[in-house]
């Protein structure tokens, strides 16, 4: 089986499949030298022990059937018809590669607003973000769009003493420009209610607990009344926000709000021949029944609308996955306005056009399979039921792809191409110069930020 | 897990460790006398009875015994993977209660329950001797035979 990315995803149902079925072998593809997807690039630097997964990543890893291969964009430095000629099954794992935008005026010409994805790719030394520079410094106001875990993420990072952090593996370069930042205060939009909120307990709670942080009360009419009724994980969420924070705001060096019930409308620049954003305007959403309060409840715009002066706006609406050349041959038919590949629920991957038959022989799991959403925990219980879906179609002898001689053919083709690869132990030495690197500095490493200097470790 | 996967599995998880994770893989067996019995009921209701001594948890005796629990974090109460269910009230009510960090990944977790808790916060003690606990489901999907609209043709 040849496995589309190395987060996760791809790393869970890996294993699985790979317990289920007796020889199976996996070929892993990344595009990136490294291995470990958001573990590496999104799980936020001061949360390290959810990177102990990793721990069964390296596990599954030192199996003699299987094989790591960095450094290969398949789609398009090699092409996906290649694979298929030469596995029984391909895992799409690829996970959600952009990110979801707003589509309102001066999103794309103000300047000053930038992607959560891309912040977050950035601090975590994400190649792509290499000549990203979030200004930080242009005052004291910021807004994040979007309240999902994310959005507090990225308001964490604002919020938090740097020297917190300098001691996790978030990148140097990050450290130095979250030094200079002048933000003070944050405010975390969402156009629905607390009760539909995204975000998990969990991180309100960090945010909650930062020391010389305040936290502006929510509006109690937000809420139910009776909140001791709801069930458990509402109420303890609900009464964690209702509690607030425990730093008055006289005594508190910074602030953090979550506004509700708020959708952008347009982005303001100072105008006079500046480019730099000023305010952003908002207009006010009302929720809709029968039940307000509900998980799913919706809202509809009124006639109010409120502006933020603000020159500093973050965009954290969700991410998307995209599709990779090469799928439509394979008969796949993308589902672009959801952004993921359209499966069965289970992870075999069906066609739209047809009458909802899987396609033979391929699989798909995590963000791809289910849409941007989840903590790790969601993603492995995700990933061993695609993996059960594998085990339970090839013990049943269903069709698969035709099979063939897996990687041991296509470096070949790899060769011919001039493509470099990065096997596991490739990046075992990596991984090994980066540690090394951190431990000067009191970190649990040091990454590096580029392809070309990871590859250089090889050379 | 096949008898070959098991070998490779538990002879890598002795050979890599990241950032601090609790120890798995291997346990001190309970000094003669001292043994506290605990019974694992896996998600196919098969019992699972061992004898360990105080202080272990339940992830570590788990994973010890080759169960299927995760521990995705490594045991530091940072996932749900771990969850069990406590299958006599009484028992749980022993425990000391769950602290907000347990609580607030325990509100993540599939299947909740009044008497679950995370595997990697319960320690054995003579107190708890006798404790049976539940493995639930680790995924959320119907097994995929029951759910025929979808079988491949």
């Amino acid at each position: 089986m040849a496995v589309l990315g190395s987060g996760p995803a791809g790393f869970y149902t890996a294993y699985k499949v790979m317990s289920s079925i007796e020889n199976a072998v996996v070929d892993m593809y990344e595009y990136l030298p490294v291995p470990f997807g958001l573990v590496r690039f999104g799980v936020a630097p001061d949360h390290p022990e959810v990177k102990n997964c990793q721990t069964k990543f390296e596990e599954v890893a030192s199996s003699p059937r299987f094989n790591f291969i960095g450094n290969i964009d398949v789609g398009k430095g090699m092409p996906l018809a290649s694979l298929r000629d030469h596995y029984n099954a391909i895992l799409f794992a690829y996970g959600a590669t952009k990110d979801r935008k707003l589509g309102i005026p001066g999103e794309d010409s103000v300047k000053g607003i930038y992607s959560a994805r891309d912040f977050v790719g950035w601090y975590n030394g994400l190649p792509e973000h290499a000549g990203f520079v979030p200004n930080l410094e242009s005052g004291e106001e910021a807004v994040i769009i979007g309240q999902g875990n994310v959005a507090l993420d990225v308001a964490r990072t604002l919020l938090i003493g740097v020297d917190e952090v300098r001691k996790t593996d978030m990148t140097e370069y990050a450290l130095a420009t979250l030094s200079k930042s002048r933000v003070k205060r944050v405010h975390v939009v969402g156009r629905r209610g607390p009760m539909q909120a995204a975000f998990t307990i969990k991180e309100v709670r960090e945010l909650l607990n930062l020391p010389s942080v305040s936290f502006r009360p929510i509006d109690p009419s937000l809420f139910p009344s009776s909140v001791t009724k709801l069930p458990r994980t509402t109420k303890r969420l609900t009464q964690l926000l209702l509690k607030g924070s425990s730093i008055p705001a006289a005594k508190a060096q910074k602030a953090w709000s979550l506004d509700f019930l708020l959708s952008p409308t347009q982005f303001h620049s100072s105008g006079t021949g500046s480019d730099d954003l000023s305010a952003i305007t908002f207009g006010k959403n009302s929720l809709l029944g029968p039940d307000p309060f509900d998980s799913s409840a919706r809202v509809e715009p009124t006639d109010e609308e409120v502006t933020m002066a603000t020159s500093l706006a973050f965009r954290s609406i969700g991410y998307k996955s995209d599709p990779i050349n090469g799928m439509k041959d394979l008969g796949i038919d993308f589902d672009e306005r959801r952004g993921i590949i359209p499966n069965d629920g289970y992870g075999r991957i069906t066609s739209l056009s047809s009458d909802g038959t899987g396609i033979p022989g391929l699989y798909c799991s995590g963000w791809v399979k289910r849409g941007p959403a989840g903590v790790i925990a969601n993603t492995m219980e995700d990933a061993f039921s695609t993996a059960e879906a594998v085990a339970e179609d090839w013990e049943s002898k269903q069709p698969f792809l035709a099979g063939g001689q897996g990687w041991d053919a296509l470096k070949l083709e790899a060769d011919q191409r001039g493509l470099r690869t990065v096997d596991w132990n490739g990046w075992k030495k990596i991984d090994a110069v980066e540690i090394e690197r951190g431990k000067a500095k009191g970190k649990p490493r040091e990454k590096f930020a580029s392809v070309q200097d990871m590859l250089s470790v090889l050379d | 897990m096949d008898a070959e996967n098991h070998r490779i599995y538990s002879r890598a998880r002795r050979r890599f460790t990241t950032s601090p994770v609790a120890k798995h893989g291997h346990l001190d067996p309970p000094k003669p006398g001292e043994e506290l019995r605990v019974t694992f009921i896996d998600k196919e209701g098969e019992e699972h009875n061992f004898e360990v001594a105080r202080g272990d948890n339940l992830l570590d005796i788990a994973q010890s015994e080759d169960l299927e629990m995760e521990g995705a974090c490594g045991g530091s109460c940072a996932c749900s993977t771990c969850h069990v269910i406590v299958e006599d009230e009484a028992m749980y009510d022993k425990m000391d209660e769950p602290d907000d960090d347990e609580n607030d990944m325990l509100d993540l977790a599939f299947g909740l329950t009044e008497t679950s808790r995370l595997g990697c916060q319960v320690k054995m003690s003579k107190d708890l001797d006798g404790l049976r606990v539940k493995l639930p489901s680790m995924t959320r999907n119907l097994q995929a035979s029951d759910f025929s609209g979808a079988k491949k043709s």
